[in-house]
């Protein structure tokens, strides 16, 4: 393959090249691994019109709500985390001196299920879920089948399948083989369910590194189209293994959230501010002392035959 | 010994569970109540997070259910997938905790919305995973603080389904689980009532009295024939609470 179609590329050329207005975009990562970096480069880039799915929209979509890149939202936990709400969320549900907001609301394992459709390229997915709840009241794309074995009443959700999917990672290879440890949440099947995939990684790792350990390969490099390397990519989510995460941070989030004004001037100092995720983290200098994680290291296993 | 009314709901929630049972670990004072399990009475309590770490031993207390240290030293971590469908689907969780902006008189509960779902003027942060749990925990128990506004009689938004609805059973819609059996308040412990699945009154705290509990719901509260006493919480109990499990009383505001 030619230099030129090297998938390793800056974040800026990685949302240029496969963010456009108007995409279904997923930022996938419960709790762990929730890549910041991204949504801040697509929220720099002006993005607008995006459909943002996640399970828990977490800081990131409350961000990019607030600063204007989302038309609607597909979701099962719109919270702060052990903290309280996501104002810019609920403003924009709530009514309250922001633009409207479409939501599509499910619950976790409804979440699942989709993202599980689309990566199987099944039209649905079939679950015991929603009798005596008003979820499928509210959204009519929760529906039910009737099993042709059992004849049992089912409920069903339809396949999620993303234009591109983002998938913060410990490490990968220039490829994009992408090795993840700790929390998995839904990542390897949004990236399956995907058009496009973006791996972001804390470190770029030699092939070898990845064939010594296989059986830590979540998502493989033939799904993906661009590899980014931004450590500490995900804060103020964290990395298992390489930086914890800032709950302060999170706290924080509630009083900065609550009043437009001072989102604003976060995103006008620590994203719209700043070119690059190399700015943001220097304009912190404490980050690392403060989060940088302890080493527990797993035994090796022998893959020998 | 004084204690708060937090630190006596956490006490009783955790007394509730058995020694190797298999629990679905919330989010704030269930976590706490898990954790204290753990720590006296049930060792071998296997903490299930819905993130996916099984047989959780937290070295700190975790602010979210994500945090790290849920993962260092788990017996296993699992893709979501596997935690909804392999855990919960195929009917291996035994206790589910779930909490709720609203309880109403047959256990169902709204996390969802207050007032209505396309206008709310209240809009809480939905379901996560609290709709699937309350289908398919075996059994499952609601922590709440008492008040007329919390426990109405019709929750404004069924997001987690109680005992029955609109006059149908949880058993007629097809749910596999028990539903919530037990609701621990502030006050005094409701119980679902086997036959009619209405919330009755069980057992008192000490130092309530039976017409302040029925004054925290909005629906005639009725009682079972003789009312257990619960106890206060343990000088062990209130030692773990305070010294380490939360010596920032980052759960035990009230």
């Amino acid at each position: 393959m030619a230099e030129s179609a090297s998938k390793v590329m800056s974040m800026r050329d990685a949302v240029a090249r496969f963010v456009r207005d108007g995409d279904i975009v997923v930022i996938e990562g419960f709790t762990h691994l929730i890549c910041f970096a991204a949504g801040h480069e697509i929220i720099r880039q002006g993005r607008r019109d995006l459909t943002l799915c996640r399970l828990t929209p977490d800081l990131i979509y409350d961000q990019m709500i607030a600063a204007g890149c989302a038309r609607k939202l597909v979701f099962s936990w719109a919270g702060n985390p052990g903290v309280g709400s996501l104002h810019a969320f609920r403003r924009a549900v709530e009514g309250k001196h922001a633009p409207p907001l479409e939501l599509e609301e499910y619950s976790h394992f409804g979440m699942v299920a989709r993202f599980s459709a689309g990566a199987a390229r099944l039209p649905f997915w079939p679950l015991r879920d929603y009798m005596g709840t008003d979820l499928p009241r509210v959204n009519p794309r929760i529906q039910s089948v009737t099993c042709p074995y059992t004849g049992e009443r089912l409920a069903t959700v339809p396949a999620l399948n993303p234009d591109v999917t983002i998938i913060h990672a410990q490490r990968a290879d220039a490829d994009g083989n992408t090795q993840i440890w700790g929390l998995v949440g839904v990542q390897k099947e949004a990236a399956f369910a995907s058009a496009r995939v973006i791996v972001v990684v804390e470190q770029l790792v030699d092939e070898t590194v990845i064939r010594s350990d296989p059986n830590r390969t979540a998502i493989p490099g033939m799904i993906v189209d661009a590899v980014v390397v931004e450590p500490w990519g995900a804060h103020p989510s964290y990395a298992q293994g390489y930086y914890d995460r800032d709950n302060d941070f999170y706290l924080a989030w509630e009083a900065i959230s609550r009043d437009p004004g001072a989102i604003e001037r976060y995103l006008g100092e620590f994203v719209r501010g700043v070119p690059d995720r190399a700015t943001y983290l220097a304009k912190q200098p404490g980050l690392a002392a403060r989060l940088t994680a302890q080493p527990h290291l797993a035994g090796a296993v022998n893959y020998g035959f | 010994m004084a204690y708060t009314p937090d630190e006596l709901m956490t006490s009783v929630a955790a007394r509730e569970l058995a020694d190797g049972e298999v629990v679905f670990v919330g989010i704030g004072l269930p976590n706490l109540a898990c954790n204290l399990a753990r720590r006296t009475h049930a060792p071998h309590l296997v903490l299930i997070y819905e993130s996916g770490a099984v047989g959780a031993v937290p070295e700190r207390l975790p602010m979210s259910i994500g945090d790290p240290a849920l993962v260092t030293g788990s017996l296993m971590v699992c893709g979501m997938a596997d935690v909804f469908q392999l855990m919960l689907q195929n009917g291996r969780i035994e206790v589910g905790f779930l909490g709720g902006a609203q309880v109403d008189q047959y256990g169902n509960l709204n996390t969802t919305v207050i007032g209505s779902y396309r206008h709310p003027a209240v809009r809480l942060p939905g379901s996560g995973g609290a709709a699937e749990i309350a289908i398919h925990a075996r059994r499952t128990l609601v922590v709440s603080k008492l008040s007329a506004r919390t426990f109405p009689a019709r929750v404004d938004f069924v997001t987690s389904p109680g005992m029955r609805r609109d006059g149908v059973t949880r058993h007629e819609l097809g749910m596999p689980g028990a539903g919530p059996v037990k609701v621990i308040t502030d006050k005094a412990v409701l119980e679902a009532d086997a036959a009619t699945g209405e919330l009755v009154l069980a057992a008192l705290y000490p130092g309530v009295e039976e017409a302040e509990v029925g004054a925290g719901v909005g629906w005639p509260l009725r009682c079972r024939p003789r009312l257990a006493r619960i106890d206060p919480p343990t000088a062990t109990e209130l030692r773990l609470l305070r010294e380490v499990l939360d010596p920032k009383r980052l759960y035990l505001r009230g």
